[in-house]
């Protein structure tokens, strides 16, 4: 039979190093299920039928963040065959109070305490023989940057394991708390021995997800009662103090401290880089290098390659003359080189640049600076509900917004990441300057401020959702308390450095590539089919296609937005919709409805009955329109892979594009009432709209403090 | 005195956390428990969030936050 172990330990332990160094090349990366927490698993190197499943880095067994209440249901539902406790040898005292909760759990627990090369060259010492006594656990000393001791803590888990000898607590609270514990203890019927000092304590703690975990669940409030009133405290704080109180009595005999102070190299690091006067200056200038080379150099230079060399001059006319030379029927030559090639292209265009980015990410994210992003832009971010760490996807964004999405994997809150994956796209990526350009030539004279104006409104959107989305329902449930670890600087290996980056460029590839490469055939079948001359099939002109229809069909959507002054409002639908393959679209669909077939890059040769169609007001709210709705369907593959929940990737979809259409509207119609002083029912709605906009932006907003998440679901973690 | 008045380069020693739910136990398990010495390091460049060291490790929070936390 399989045997389990589960891989549990703070953040920044070196879990990651220790789970790779055990199971190697074999491991199944993918997510816990209806959430967007990472679950890794793994075969132990050379033993076949033992799990190691890697939880997630957490601080404690409380029911407040999302990885907790993932590793502890995972625990208790599954109830692995052991667990391997990784602590943190240089930071003993505070990774311990996790495993004082771990050893309540029944499960056999053996403790890895891990950097064992560094607590040794810092002059301290770590008696694990007394530590072991201390916890009631075997204990052993590894390395897992260095590989050492690894084997010999994976072979006594995998004994362990076999042995199936639950943890014994050996840990002790005050004689009064523990009183109450016995007490509660003998009131849990139906449940084995070793696993009800847990539940007493969490029925204690009026921890509200674990009623659905127990049968029958005792009326515990006269022990509360009585805790509360001996201890004058809460009893979740009673039973914290209590463990931290145990950890400090025995810390003195377990580890011997070097008594001299002296500064380490990641403390004099720290003091330059959180400096407050250096602080920004450096953060500007790792921010521009990381921008530079990914976005502006080296990974421009890739991703143009594959797209224009690779796929446009090599791959597809290859595919073209390949099929026209075998007499390949026209259509399916059209299906495979200009619905499937190019829609593989769409993918794989993007993943050099998206390589490039995830290694600066992965070293940033594992020599701890990525912390301080989060410590250093704090301030700034978390007024519009996002974390300092929103500020990476923002900046990428402005490049590309694949990457940019695919870069808020470093978030580590729930909430902070899914509002920063919502409005990262909202910043004007490198494929919307073209439209730009061609809004600004057609009607504003090339005037400069147009393209500083779509800046603006990209960050003015950013702002606003923030402070409106952080007010919805949606978004109320989780609470999210910027308590958070600075964890010392280090330099991370290359392996672990290039392992993340291929994990996270494969996951777009495969979780993002289906949906891109689908959308594309679908949008290809509709722009290159119609009817033409009676008869449908295969279309020469755009202005034929079934998409034509299904634009003049739709255009009246967009009258109350003034894209139909001449008639030809079906135009600016179709040109709207191709700007989903990538936003670049735009402008050369315009071409081809206009007749002129290849345009340049600004649409120059347009420019004449662009002016024509529409006025100025309502370009410019065309221009907003595109920059704000839903953007390409590789960034849109990109939202899908990040949000993992079909709801929440359509809630981002329908709110980008809502938002989109609503802000149009209202500069349509309120500029056609400053510029022309018409006046009529669309005026008034929108002004209602803004007055509605100003209440969601204003409205008084309290907190939550529970976590929204249905424990029963995540726990069938199969 | 709470600990969001705190001058850095002081060490002070935690009195008593008020308030209650996600936040404090978070800060609690943390390890900023009744009795222990914090250490302010440093404040952010925009003046939030403060720097502390707290059972020998770094940890940084929200000047709202440290304000539950009484020291002396």
């Amino acid at each position: 039979m399989a045997v389990k172990i589960a891989l549990a330990g703070n953040p920044n332990c070196g879990k990651t190093t220790l789970f790779n160094a055990l199971t190697g090349s074999n491991q199944f990366v993918g997510n816990w299920p209806g959430v967007t927490v990472e679950k890794k698993e793994g075969k132990l190197k050379g033993h076949k039928d033992v799990v190691i499943m890697d939880l997630p880095g957490i601080y404690s067994l409380s029911p407040y963040t999302l990885e907790e209440v993932v590793a502890r249901n995972y625990l208790i539902a599954e109830r692995p065959d052991a667990i391997l406790n990784i602590v943190d040898g240089t930071n003993i005292e505070r990774n311990l109070y996790l495993s004082t909760q771990l050893m309540e759990l029944g499960i056999p627990v053996i403790m890895a305490v891990n950097m064992m090369d560094v607590v040794e060259k810092s002059g301290e010492k770590i008696h694990t023989d007394k530590l072991s006594k201390k916890l009631g656990c075997e204990v052993v000393e590894i390395s897992a940057l260095k590989g050492t001791g690894i084997k010999e803590a994976a072979e006594k888990a995998v004994k362990l394991a076999e042995s199936r000898k639950a943890a014994v607590v050996a840990h002790e609270f005050s004689k009064e708390a523990e009183d109450i514990i016995a007490e509660v203890e003998g009131k849990i019927k139906g449940m084995p021995e070793e696993q009800k000092r847990f539940f007493a304590i969490k029925l204690l703690e009026k921890d509200d997800k674990i009623n659905e975990m127990m049968t029958n669940v005792p009326d515990v409030s006269a022990e509360i009662k009585e805790m509360e009133d001996k201890f004058d405290d809460d009893t979740e704080s009673v039973i914290t103090n209590e463990r931290y109180v145990y950890i400090s009595s025995i810390i003195g005999d377990c580890v011997t401290k070097n008594t001299k102070e002296k500064l380490t190299t990641s403390d004099r690091i720290d003091r330059i880089v959180t400096n407050r006067w250096a602080a920004l200056p450096i953060f500007a200038l790792v921010m521009f290098i990381v921008y530079y080379v990914s976005v502006t150099t080296v990974g421009a230079l890739l991703t143009d390659w594959t797209n224009d060399t690779l796929f446009a001059e090599w791959i597809i006319p290859g595919a073209q003359s390949f099929f026209e030379g075998i007499g390949c029927a026209d259509w399916l030559t059209g299906l495979i080189v200009d619905g499937v090639i190019s829609g593989v292209g769409a993918v794989l265009g993007f993943v050099p640049q998206m390589l490039v980015l995830f290694i600066f990410l992965a070293f940033l994210e594992s020599c701890g600076y990525m912390a301080r992003v989060a410590f250093i832009m704090d301030r700034i971010f978390r007024k519009f509900g996002l974390s300092g760490k929103s500020f990476i996807p923002m900046l990428i964004g402005s490049g590309c917004g694949v990457p940019g999405i695919m870069a808020s994997r470093t978030i580590e809150n729930d909430r902070d990441r899914k509002m920063t994956i919502m409005t990262t796209t909202f910043v004007p990526c490198g494929a919307k300057l073209p439209i730009i350009a061609m809004i600004a030539g057609a009607f504003f004279d090339n005037s400069g401020w147009v393209a500083t104006s779509c800046y603006f409104v990209g960050i003015a959107a950013i702002i606003c959702s923030g402070i409106i989305l952080k007010k919805t329902k949606m978004f109320a449930g989780d609470p999210a308390p910027f308590v958070m670890e600075l964890p010392a600087y280090h330099w991370p290996t290359v392996s672990n450095v290039l392992r993340s980056m291929w994990e996270r460029g494969w996951s777009f590839i495969k979780k993002a590539g289906t949906i891109i490469l689908l959308s594309t055939i679908v949008l290809w079948f509709l722009m290159s089919f119609g009817w033409e001359s009676g008869s449908f099939g295969m279309v020469e002109e755009l202005n034929n296609s079934i998409l034509a229809s299904i634009g003049s069909a739709i255009a009246w959507i967009f009258t109350p937005l003034g894209w139909t002054n001449a008639g030809e409002g079906w135009k600016m639908a179709v040109a709207a919709i191709t700007g989903l393959i990538a936003k670049e679209n735009v402008v050369a669909t315009f071409g081809m409805l206009y007749g002129f077939g290849e345009v340049a890059e600004d649409g120059a040769e347009i420019w004449g009955n662009l002016a024509a169609a529409m006025t100025p007001i309502a370009a410019y709210g065309f221009l907003v329109f595109n920059l704000l709705c839903a953007p390409c369907f590789a960034a849109m593959g990109a939202i899908k892979r990040e949000m993992n929940n079909a709801k929440w990737f359509w809630f981002a979809i329908g709110y980008q594009c809502g938002l989109a259409y609503v802000v149009s509207l209202c500069i349509y119609q309120i500029g056609t009432l400053i510029t022309t002083g018409t006046f009529g029912i669309g005026t008034v709605v929108a002004f209602l709209l803004v007055i509605g906009f100003l209440y969601l932006l204003f409205r008084p907003y309290k907190e939550s403090s529970s976590l929204k998440v249905d424990a029963k679901k995540v726990v069938s973690a199969k | 005195m709470t600990l969001k008045e705190t001058a850095v380069g002081q060490t002070v020693k935690v009195k008593k956390l008020t308030g209650e739910g996600p936040v404090k136990r978070r800060i609690m398990d943390m390890g900023i428990t009744k009795g222990v010495d914090v250490f302010v390091r440093k404040v952010a460049p925009l003046g939030d969030p403060v720097e502390v060291t707290v059972r020998g490790y770094e940890l940084s929070l929200r000047k709202a936050d440290a304000e539950m936390i009484e020291v002396e």
